[in-house]
Order: structure tokens, then C-alpha cells, then sequence
């Protein structure tokens, strides 16, 4: 094989790295990997399939049900069992948006390119978390007609336009979101995939059962607080006394990400890659 | 251009770059050649931004790296360690790092092209080779059309066809006017790319020269001497002078020319049957210049005691 001399071509225009250009890499480096495709995939499907799977489950078993189940059935709760699972699967997507780069080495190659560093998180927030959203949000919505017209067969469907039926099934799609974003910051504060997704799935299913240890008093004071119990407030219908306002615990919940995203920035910027 | 001054670095306290300054130089390939751990893709590093100098500064391209607007454009970097999603295609990998710049898509396949990667342009990088890993962080390092490239064992993992192809891809760069930094910790490849070179060990400079004076100063006077009365030469010289060889009748004499060892031998009736000057070899020289500084080096031979 002959070598011939290489000559490399001249590139006419280059432009300014930009954030929005930064966030149209980010989409690019997202969609690229089979482990956004799977992750989200399985997401949604758990959302509807999990939906559909438990309401007819119900359906059928409402015959032979006491009467203190049929007293304890929610039919919106029965309906979200899917976004009880997919949280898992969109958070350590999360986690891995970052992660990845770092133990593959990508990471040297995204901060060569985008020096100043802070716009990669920044886009790499934006991206996902309007992926997430965007996708969480119809997925929601077609587990909840989907659910209730299986729920209908019994008449024990709930109407959407039941009040606050859509802010139980929109916030289910913005507290997906948010629980990725946090999966994102907890990612780009541990840099390490398997450390990450620990401290992911520790803070947020591991903690809330670990307060049982505690005196009640104490229990009740701490537990609301925690960031599934603050978020998943805005997924009930009906307020349990132990819990956060449905938008409070949202909110709090959205400032623990941001606090984790905030502590990711700052240790971006003075960390070695 | 690069400029580093007074550069450098610990790293949980153990200094891996120490008050490291130079240039290089537009217009030449530059080879930065030092043993194996000596801080050479910590100082590439550190050029790049990627890890802060615990002191001293470097510019490139008249700035520090992270001010330039568009980075690409002016530095593109092949680091040591791989730079890429294992499970990326190279294709998506170069497509992402254009977009940072709004590089268009028709550069990418032309640089796919260049580098010969375009049978394999869509399967994951975590499925190359070494050498096709190499060639895709080369692609990227010219993505932006940069006015200085740093690479850092560009040659390793690639066959003697790629080796030759990097050469004459650095040859002409250089020739274009760009800055070339190649980073080496073997001097026979450097003499065959490297118009200068910048030597460090430990982390310090101990040379920055070109090829030619590098040679020169490294390759301390040698004399190979055969002679009858080899026992009454060594006699006449002190003993870190001269090395006996394998063969009795042949000595190495350092620090003295061929003319002075010759008027010695004259002086004390001593004959001399063949006085020839020696050349080191550049893999002699690198090692007599980085002996002293070598972080993991083999216990010393007697042999290379004297030769030291």
C-alpha cells in the first residue's frame, strides 16, 4: 500500500463556541449512544405498560375485592406504578450522561473543546432534561387514558377533569425530569458511573426507609424533607398529613437538583479533568 | 506558538512537572522526548487546560488556552489516554465535538477520508484498534483546522505504514507554518520527525536544542583506542577516563580527543595501532541525558556507570 502524503484541507470559517452550539453537541453525543435509546425507551415503556398492566390487574380482582381494598384503591395511584419504576431507569440515565464521558476518557475531549467547561453542564442540563420532559409528558398522559379506560370496565375510572387529576399526571412527567436532573448533578459531582448510581439510588430509595431507625417524632420531622418523599407530594391526589403541599414538595425536590447541579459547577471549574 | 513558563505541577504532593519553561516554535515539528513518567502528557495537559499548574502559566497562540474563542481553531490535541465514548461511532464523535464550533458536517468526511477511517466511520469506537483509535484522535485534532497540534505518542499502536504517514503528515503541517508539539519517549523516532527538541526528565527541562546540537551535546567525546600496552594506557589515565571492552587490546577513553589521546601515547612510548572517534547513538544520547532523571529505572550496569 502506497503512502500518499496527506494534506489537510483548510476549513474556510470556524466559529465561536456557543452555548447553544454546546447544547446542539450535547444532543448529538444523547442520541448517539445506545444507552439513551434503551434507558428511555424502557422508561416509557414502563409508564404505560406498567399502567396498563396494574389497572387490569385491578379490573379483574375488583369482584373479589373486600371492601376495605376496594376503600383503599386510588385509581391514579394504581395508574403511576409505572412512574414509581421508570424514575430509576431516567435517574441513572442521569448519571450516566456524565459518567460516561468520564470513565470512557471523553471528557478530556469535551473540555478541550469547550475549555471554560461550564456550558457542557449547562447543556448537558438543558438537553436532558427537556428530553425527558418531553417524552415523560405524552408517556404520562397515555398511561392515564390508557389506565382508565381499563379502570372503566368497573366504573372506577377517575376523570381528568377531576380536580387535581392533571396536576397528579403532568407533575408525574415534571418530577421524571427533575429526578434526572439530579441523577445529572449527583453524576458530575462523583464522576464515577458506579458511584454515582449508589449515591443516586442511596439518597433516594435507600434514605426514606432508613428513618424508621429514628424516634417518630424525628421521623416526622426529617421524612417529608427527604427528595422522593418531597416530590413524589405532587403525585397525590389527596394530601397524606405527613406530607409536603403537592408544589412545595416539588419545588423542594427541583432545589436539591439544583443544589447538586450548583456544587457540580463549582467543582467543575476547579477540578483537573 | 506555546509558551510555558515556569510551569508546574504536583499532584498530591508528589511534583510531577518542575519549573518547566520553553517555546516551540511555528513552522518546525517540536519533539518533546523524555523516559516513560517524566511529565510529558502533564505538561500537555496543563497546555490544554485540562489540569490547573500549581504554578507558573503557558499561552498558546499568544493566550491561555481556555480564553480563546474558539479552541479547536487554534489548538488540536491527540492526548495519550483515549478521548473518546467506547460507545460512540467515529463518526458521532467528531460530529459532536464540530458542533461546539459549527464545524460542518462535509469536514468531518473529510477528515474520516484523511485519516482512512471511512469503511469503518459507523461502528462504535470501543471496537478499534489501537492504531484506528489513533487515527480518529488524530482526526479530531484537526477538526478545527488548528494553527498548532499537540500529539501526544501519536506513532504508538500504529504499523510501520501509519508510523510513515504520521511523519509526513507532522512534515507537512510544519511546513504550512503550523506549531508542532510531538511528545516521544523514543529519540530514533523524534531524530526522523523533529527539526528541535525539548527534553525533560522528571519533570524538568534538560534540554531544548535542535536534533543536530542535542546530538552533539549529548555524546560526550569518545575515543575507541586498540593497542598492544593497554594495561600501561589505562595506568596513564585516571579511572573514570577509560573503560575496558570485552576485547583486551581495545579501550574507550572519554573526555580526552583522538589528538590528545595520541600525544599521550606518544609521550609515554606507548603504541597505538587504531584511534577512532566515536559517535553516540541518539538512543545514547537521550539515555546518558536522562539517566539521572529516569523514574523507574533499572539498577545501573557497571558498564553504563563509566559510560555516565
Amino acid at each position: 500500500m502506497s503512502v500518499v502524503a496527506p494534506t489537510v484541507p483548510r476549513l474556510a470559517h470556524t466559529g465561536a463556541v456557543t452555548q447553544t452550539r454546546v447544547i446542539q453537541s450535547e444532543w448529538t453525543k444523547l442520541w448517539s449512544l445506545r444507552s439513551t435509546r434503551y434507558s428511555i425507551g424502557a422508561a416509557l415503556l414502563l409508564i404505560v405498560g406498567l399502567a396498563a398492566l396494574a389497572c387490569g390487574v385491578v379490573t379483574h380482582q375488583w369482584p373479589h375485592m373486600s371492601l376495605h381494598d376496594r376503600q383503599e384503591f386510588h385509581p391514579l395511584d394504581v395508574n403511576l406504578a409505572g412512574v414509581q419504576v421508570a424514575q430509576l431507569a431516567i435517574g441513572v440515565l442521569g448519571v450516566l450522561v456524565i459518567t460516561g464521558e468520564y470513565s470512557t476518557g471523553m471528557i478530556r475531549a469535551t473540555m478541550a473543546a469547550v475549555p471554560k467547561r461550564l456550558p457542557v453542564l449547562w447543556a448537558k442540563a438543558i438537553v436532558f432534561g427537556l428530553v425527558v420532559l418531553a417524552l415523560a409528558t405524552p408517556a404520562t398522559l397515555i398511561a392515564f387514558v390508557v389506565g382508565e379506560a381499563i379502570l372503566a370496565h368497573q366504573h372506577i375510572e377517575i376523570a381528568f377533569s377531576h380536580p387535581g387529576v392533571p396536576r397528579v399526571v403532568l407533575g408525574a412527567a415534571l418530577y421524571l425530569t427533575v429526578i434526572g436532573l439530579f441523577g445529572l448533578g449527583i453524576g458530575a459531582i462523583v464522576r464515577n458511573t458506579a458511584g454515582g448510581i449508589a449515591a443516586f439510588a442511596g439518597i433516594l430509595f435507600v434514605l426514606p426507609p432508613l428513618m424508621n431507625v429514628l424516634p417518630v417524632s424525628w421521623n416526622n420531622a426529617i421524612s417529608p424533607y427527604l427528595p422522593l418523599n418531597a416530590g413524589q407530594a405532587v403525585m397525590a391526589l389527596t394530601r397524606d398529613p405527613q406530607q409536603l403541599a403537592p408544589w412545595t414538595g416539588l419545588g423542594l425536590l427541583c432545589a436539591y437538583a439544583a443544589a447538586a447541579l450548583a456544587l457540580a459547577s463549582l467543582l467543575l471549574v476547579r477540578r483537573d479533568t | 506558538m506555546i509558551v510555558a513558563e515556569h510551569l508546574s505541577k504536583d499532584y498530591s504532593g508528589k511534583r510531577a512537572v518542575d519549573d518547566l519553561s520553553f517555546t516551540v516554535q511555528p513552522g518546525m515539528v517540536t519533539g518533546f522526548l523524555g523516559p516513560n513518567g517524566s511529565g510529558k502528557s502533564t505538561t500537555m495537559r496543563l497546555i490544554l487546560g485540562l489540569d490547573a499548574p500549581t504554578a507558573g502559566h503557558v499561552t498558546v497562540n499568544g493566550k491561555p488556552y481556555r480564553e480563546h474563542p474558539a479552541p479547536l481553531h487554534e489548538v488540536g490535541a491527540l492526548l495519550e489516554a483515549r478521548s473518546v465514548h467506547t460507545g460512540r461511532s467515529a463518526y458521532n464523535h467528531l460530529l459532536a465535538l464540530a458542533r461546539t464550533h459549527g464545524i460542518p458536517r462535509s469536514r468531518i468526511d473529510a477528515l474520516i477520508d484523511l485519516v482512512g477511517l471511512s469503511s469503518v466511520a459507523r461502528m462504535r469506537a470501543g471496537k478499534f484498534s489501537l492504531g484506528m483509535g489513533q487515527r480518529l484522535g488524530i482526526a479530531a485534532a484537526l477538526l478545527g483546522d488548528p494553527d498548532t497540534v499537540i500529539l501526544d505518542e501519536p506513532v504508538n499502536g500504529l504499523d510501520p505504514e501509519g508510523i510513515h504517514w504520521i511523519r509526513t503528515l507532522l512534515r507537512g503541517l510544519a511546513a504550512e507554518g503550523r506549531t508542532v508539539f510531538v511528545s516521544s519517549h523514543l529519540m530514533s523516532e523524534m531524530s526522523l520527525t523533529a527539526d528541535h527538541l525539548i527534553v525533560i526528565g522528571r519533570g524538568r527541562l534538560i534540554a531544548d536544542t535542535s536534533v543536530d546540537q542535542f546530538i552533539e551535546m549529548a555524546s560526550a567525546k569518545l575515543v575507541r583506542v586498540r593497542t598492544p600496552d593497554a594495561a600501561r594506557l589505562v595506568a596513564l589515565l585516571s579511572s573514570d577516563q577509560v573503560a575496558q571492552t570485552t576485547d583486551a587490546d581495545v579501550l574507550e577513553v572519554r573526555g580526552l580527543s583522538p589528538d590528545e589521546v595520541g600525544e599521550l601515547a606518544f609521550a609515554h612510548r606507548v603504541r597505538i595501532y587504531e584511534l577512532t572517534p566515536q559517535q553516540a547513538s541518539l538512543e545514547e544520547a537521550f539515555m546518558n541525558l536522562t539517566s539521572d532523571a529516569v523514574e523507574f529505572g533499572m539498577e545501573p550496569n557497571p558498564d553504563a556507570e563509566i559510560a555516565a
